[in-house]
């Protein structure tokens, strides 16, 4: 909300400068966000009358104006604005004149014509965005005098961001009473006086609903001038506070709104039907609202009607066909309390919020009404004219808000804010603060005042002791708290491990948004049951990822995009899906490289990754866990995998994990240029491992015998060591694969595998004919289950 | 005699000083010291010396077999040095070229301060909280105290799913998870991904935030002030940081502040950064409000309890230097990597 300081300084005028203003206000909870001057630099416009014009001979649409500027000669000035005519007192640039922009008038030659200055519109003097023509002032305007004087222009406009529990300071009164508590000062008080009606005029109402609007008044204004033209002051504080001169009696209801916080409506009296009725909406009723929207309502909606129909969105809008034109001179006058959970988040459900809505949402103050009514009749009449009949009030006091006494104790202060104060120092704020308080034992029973909704508990009457007092006064101390140990079990494998790991693996760690593409999506996983946000920033982040490949192929795309022959990336984070109508959200690992294996280098023949340097990667992490015999690999497909290089990871009978190669035509539609190998593991299936259990070692020597054995090319390497696996050998340490050949020399359809065998007994040297004999059994073991024979 | 054991000797040392390699030498050792070497063979002459020669022939042959290996040894040594110093210098690298084979990676700067600023509250005892980011409206909104159609809700544009369920606005619903299932007191730091829809140079839809939670029987907005001000201090490595507390308003807080710390590239006396204000905003923080407590039953007159929330994207962002916010997920590898 946007304030002129010059109006803030009418109710309050601490002696402190804007600057100390604006941080005093920021310290107290009432954010300054910005301080803009009323209007932007600019000398030597002063206001000057047209006494003559006469057309340029030169040029259709050029004037030559004689102006009096208040100086002993009339200066000649070329105009070229339609509305310049004589009589019109209008702000005047003369020669030597400096507008914003540091635009400099000099004498100059228009056609041939001396021109000595110039007519200016609103907009060349800072006041407005765009101008139709000269800025036209009042007949009263004294010519000679600086414009800057005139508008009052050396003023500030201060905005203040305002947290939503204080809506007591949505007014120049509400935030005029902030800055006295804080300065320990007195506001001057707006006098209002009763306005005595000349007329006996009235308008029936009924309160249907007395709990939605425990109070409203209403009154006629008759014979009002609707051409009277809104004072220029008037103007100019509605324009420092961000709104736009409408008609005489908008401008009066917004003036009041932002002078006392009151919202306020005006009827055309001429449109309404017997009488005014405030009541619930019915279903599906309409109503065609100011800014020429409509509504569809329901009975959750208050609304103000006449006889025969909804008028108005009560709280939040006036409607179009009860609204004051150009032509109404008979006004309705509405002055209302309504009761704020009653308006609360209706603006919102029809996407609006306006400045009534805003304020009713917050609280107004239940006590206002009479006072803002006296104002607003007040400033009609004096700006407008016409004759006021009595106000008319309906009130329902049993529904009106209560202010229940809040005990505040001195001890609680000190438990909360760590520190105490003086009695009468706590006393002294709660009275400027408008509170009502009483002793009691350990402190005081405080009633806020009716424009305090905010404090409800102790709790905010200390946040009140602190925020006057200052929180950058309070003590600063650490906490006090008993000792306690927090240790991860040993066997846990963190998040953090697995991060270090696949850095020094030479990952680089990524983080990319969980809601992607739904195309990017479909294309990966096509059958994973996808959760859809109901309001997305735009469609490519509009569903929840079932996999983070969908971000890190995108993020893979950006970087090939960047010639980028490397990549190498990782990210934890969650994955989403839903089964049977329940959110799944999944923490994974998942890990994506192409391109070089390794960076450039001397000495090393460069070579694209493949499934095995992420499949090595990945044993890695598994053996984090200490556990890696629980862990096996299974070929299975996947739909964004290619069919034969995809595989499942299990532990102990239950998959953990897909790895595999990108599918090629996938790739293709990626537009990525070299092979991706991506594996995505859940982090559950990984995070317990299991503390080491040592074993002795042999002390006798290692025996190592190779073999090389011929089998089918159906035959899995992983199934021929879980053959030799299954034969629980105690003696054979380890066993690995060295070689795979095919070719020349062995069957078509056919591969040979060259093994190395470890064997090693704990209590005695191996002969030769023992390890013959394992080796043997070994072989006849392999030969009977997978068809394996000794190579030739 | 002794003539021909002296001619023998100072021709096997001529031998020997022509002797340029290993197997020349062994030849001239074998010449003289083999079998049937020359020396060897005047050992075996000794037998035809006359009894009473005989002694000093043989000490004479002795010592000069004794001095000729001394000699082969010491040549021996000289052509194995120099066979050593060829090599080594025809081993010669360049020791400036690259280390060859992998380097390493590197953590996303957000991860980085979110590691550091967990270190920093696990050393005083807080214990880590996780919870889900698809949430409840309970445990995003009602638990903290901030109802249905409640004005602090248009404060956060939420991403919902259904009307139940929602991308989780703020860590704090963690608050309610771990209270609700726990006893006090609690030393809580949650932090991981919050959502909210907006999108501008200033913002992301999707962020992060460290959210910490201290519940127990003498607590007090002093204690919130002082673990604020440590902790700031330690993450920037600037002992007289100023911090400072404005009052603001967050339904789950009361009394509430916003945390300022003094603008850190800046020292407080205005630059871009802080847009001349001298103050970073970094986070929110205040009492936690008794209503919260008594949602999640803990009694609330025994215990009270601080919490704050930060945001670690902008810790990151000040801490190291990054300027601009798109940076931060897009993932370029020449972004990510200047964080190894």
């Amino acid at each position: 909300m946007k304030f002129s300081e010059q109006w803030i300084r009418e109710w309050v005028n601490p002696g402190i400068d804007t600057a100390t203003l604006a941080e005093q206000l920021t310290m107290a909870g009432l954010e300054v966000d910005s301080i803009e001057p009323a209007a932007p630099a600019f000398n030597n416009i002063i206001i000057g009358q047209v006494l003559s014009v006469s057309k340029h001979p030169e040029a259709d649409k050029l004037n030559i104006c004689q102006v009096d500027v208040g100086q002993t000669e009339n200066l000649s000035i070329v105009c070229g604005a339609s509305n310049v005519a004589a009589g019109v007192k209008v702000p005047t640039a003369i020669v030597g004149a400096i507008l914003p922009g540091n635009f400099k008038i000099k004498k100059a030659k228009l056609r041939g014509i001396e021109s000595f200055g110039m007519l200016c519109s609103a907009k060349e003097i800072g006041l407005a965005e765009a101008a139709d023509g000269l800025l036209l002032l009042a007949e009263d305007a004294p010519v000679g005098q600086d414009v800057r004087e005139y508008f009052q222009l050396d003023d500030q406009i201060i905005e203040v961001d305002f947290t939503p529990n204080r809506g007591d300071c949505l007014s120049v009164a509400g935030i005029s009473r902030e800055i006295g508590v804080l300065n320990n000062q007195a506001l001057s008080p707006l006098v209002i006086e009763p306005v005595l009606p000349t007329i006996d005029d009235t308008f029936p109402i009924e309160v249907q609903v007395p709990s939605d609007c425990p109070r409203y008044l209403g009154r006629i204004i008759r014979n009002i001038d609707p051409k009277a033209a809104t004072p220029i002051w008037m103007q100019e504080r509605l324009r420092r506070a961000g709104l736009r001169s409408l008609s005489p009696t908008v401008d009066v209801t917004n003036y009041v709104l932002l002078e006392l916080g009151q919202p306020m409506h005006a009827f055309d009296l001429a449109k309404l039907d017997q009488k005014i009725v405030v009541r619930r909406a019915n279903k599906q009723e309409k109503i065609k609202l100011l800014d020429d929207s409509e509504i569809t309502a329901d009975e959750s909606v208050l609304v103000i009607a006449d006889a025969q129909q909804a008028l108005a969105f009560a709280g939040v809008m006036g409607g179009l066909n009860s609204s004051v034109t150009a032509k109404t001179s008979d006004i309705f006058l509405e002055c209302a309390f309504f009761n704020p959970d009653t308006i609360r988040g209706k603006a919102r459900r029809f996407g609006m919020q306006t400045d009534s809505s805003y304020r009713f949402e917050r609280g107004v103050d239940y006590t206002l009404q009479q006072r803002a009514m006296e104002r607003a009749t007040q400033l009609i009449l004096a700006v407008a004219g016409g004759q006021a009949g009595p106000v008319s009030e309906v009130l329902s006091e049993a529904d009106l808000p209560t202010r229940t006494a809040v005990t505040l104790r001195q001890s609680r202060i000190k438990r909360v804010l760590g520190f105490s104060l003086e009695n009468t120092v706590i006393e002294n704020y709660m009275s400027h603060l408008g509170m009502q308080w009483q002793p009691v034992d350990d402190g005081w029973k405080v009633t806020a005042p009716a424009y305090r909704y905010d404090i409800a508990i102790e709790a905010d009457l200390i946040e009140e002791v602190g925020r006057i007092y200052g929180y950058n006064h309070l003590p600063t101390t650490m906490p006090v708290a008993n000792l306690n140990f927090v240790a991860e079990p040993e066997a846990h494998i963190s998040a953090r491990k697995i991060r270090q790991y696949l850095v020094n693996r030479g990952y680089q760690e990524a983080i990319t948004y969980s809601f992607v593409d739904p195309e990017m999506q479909s294309l990966l996983d096509p059958e994973a049951p996808v959760v859809k946000l109901a309001n997305p920033i735009s469609t490519e982040m509009s569903v929840m990822r079932t996999t983070l490949w969908s971000s890190l192929l995108k993020a893979a795309q950006h970087n090939q995009a960047r010639q980028q022959q490397r990549i190498r990336l990782f990210e934890i984070g969650k994955r989403f899906t839903q089964i049977d109508g329940k959110y799944q959200q999944e923490t994974v690992i998942s890990g994506l490289i192409s391109g070089d294996i390794s960076p450039t280098q001397w000495g090393e023949s460069p070579r694209k990754v493949d499934f095995f340097d992420m499949k090595a990667d990945v044993e890695g992490l598994l053996a984090l866990t200490g556990d890696d015999d629980a862990f096996s690999f299974e070929a299975a497909a996947h739909s964004a995998l290619h069919p034969g290089q995809s595989a499942q990871i299990m532990r102990d009978g239950s998959k953990i994990a897909n790895i595999g190669t990108l599918h090629p035509d996938i790739q293709r539609k990626l537009d990525l240029n070299t092979p991706v190998i991506l594996f995505e593991l859940s982090y559950t299936g990984l995070n317990h491992g299991v503390v080491p259990d040592c074993q002795p070692i042999s002390k006798f020597p290692m025996i190592k015998r190779d073999l090389a054995l011929v089998v089918s090319e159906e035959v899995n390497v992983g199934t021929l060591f879980a053959v030799v696996e299954s034969m629980a050998e105690e003696r054979l340490q380890h066993m690995e694969i060295f070689d795979i050949y095919r070719g020349k020399g062995i069957a078509e359809g056919h591969k040979s595998l060259a093994l190395s065998f470890t064997l090693q007994d704990d209590s005695q040297t191996l002969t030769d004919e023992q390890v013959d004999v394992i080796i043997k059994k070994i072989l006849v073991s392999l030969q009977d289950s997978i068809g394996a024979t000794l190579r030739e | 005699m002794a003539i021909d054991i002296e001619n023998l000797l100072a021709e096997a040392n001529a031998g020997l000083a022509d002797a340029q390699d290993l197997q020349v030498l062994d030849d001239v050792r074998v010449k003289y010291l083999g079998k049937k070497g020359l020396l060897t063979e005047q050992l075996k002459a000794l037998k035809d010396v006359a009894p009473e020669q005989r002694k000093a022939a043989g000490q004479s042959i002795n010592q000069a077999k004794q001095t000729l290996q001394q000699n082969i040894e010491a040549r021996k040594n000289q052509l194995q040095q120099a066979l050593l110093q060829q090599k080594l210098s025809s081993e010669k690298i360049d020791v400036t070229l690259p280390g060859r084979g992998q380097v390493s990676g590197g953590l996303h700067p957000v991860t980085k301060t979110i590691e550091r600023i967990e270190s920093f509250f696990h050393s005083q005892g807080f214990v880590t909280a996780d919870g889900p980011e698809i949430e409840d409206d309970y445990h995003n909104f009602e638990a903290l105290n901030i109802p249905e159609s409640h004005p602090a809700r248009a404060m956060q544009d939420t991403f919902y799913i259904t009307e139940k369920y929602l991308l989780r606005t703020q860590t704090s619903s963690v608050q309610i998870r771990v209270m609700e299932d726990a006893e006090p007191p609690f030393r809580i730091i949650s932090s991981g991904r919050v959502y909210r829809c907006d999108f501008d140079i200033t913002h992301t839809p999707m962020f992060h935030q460290v959210e910490g939670l201290l519940v127990d029987k003498d607590i007090s907005f002093a204690d919130l002030k002082g673990t604020l001000l440590a902790f700031m201090r330690e993450f920037f490595e600037m002992d007289d940081l100023q911090l400072r507390f404005r009052p603001s308003y967050f339904p789950f807080t009361e009394p509430s502040a916003e945390v300022d710390i003094q603008c850190v590239q800046c020292r407080g006396d205005g630059c871009r950064i802080c847009k001349n204000t001298g103050w970073l905003e970094v986070g929110g923080c205040g009492m936690v409000h008794p209503q919260v407590l008594k949602n999640v039953g803990v009694e609330n007159e025994e215990y009270t309890g601080y919490a704050f929330g930060m945001g670690a994207d902008r810790l990151a962002m000040l801490r190291y230097g990054i300027k601009d916010l798109r940076m931060m997920f897009e993932n370029d590898l020449r972004f990510l990597s200047q964080f190894n």
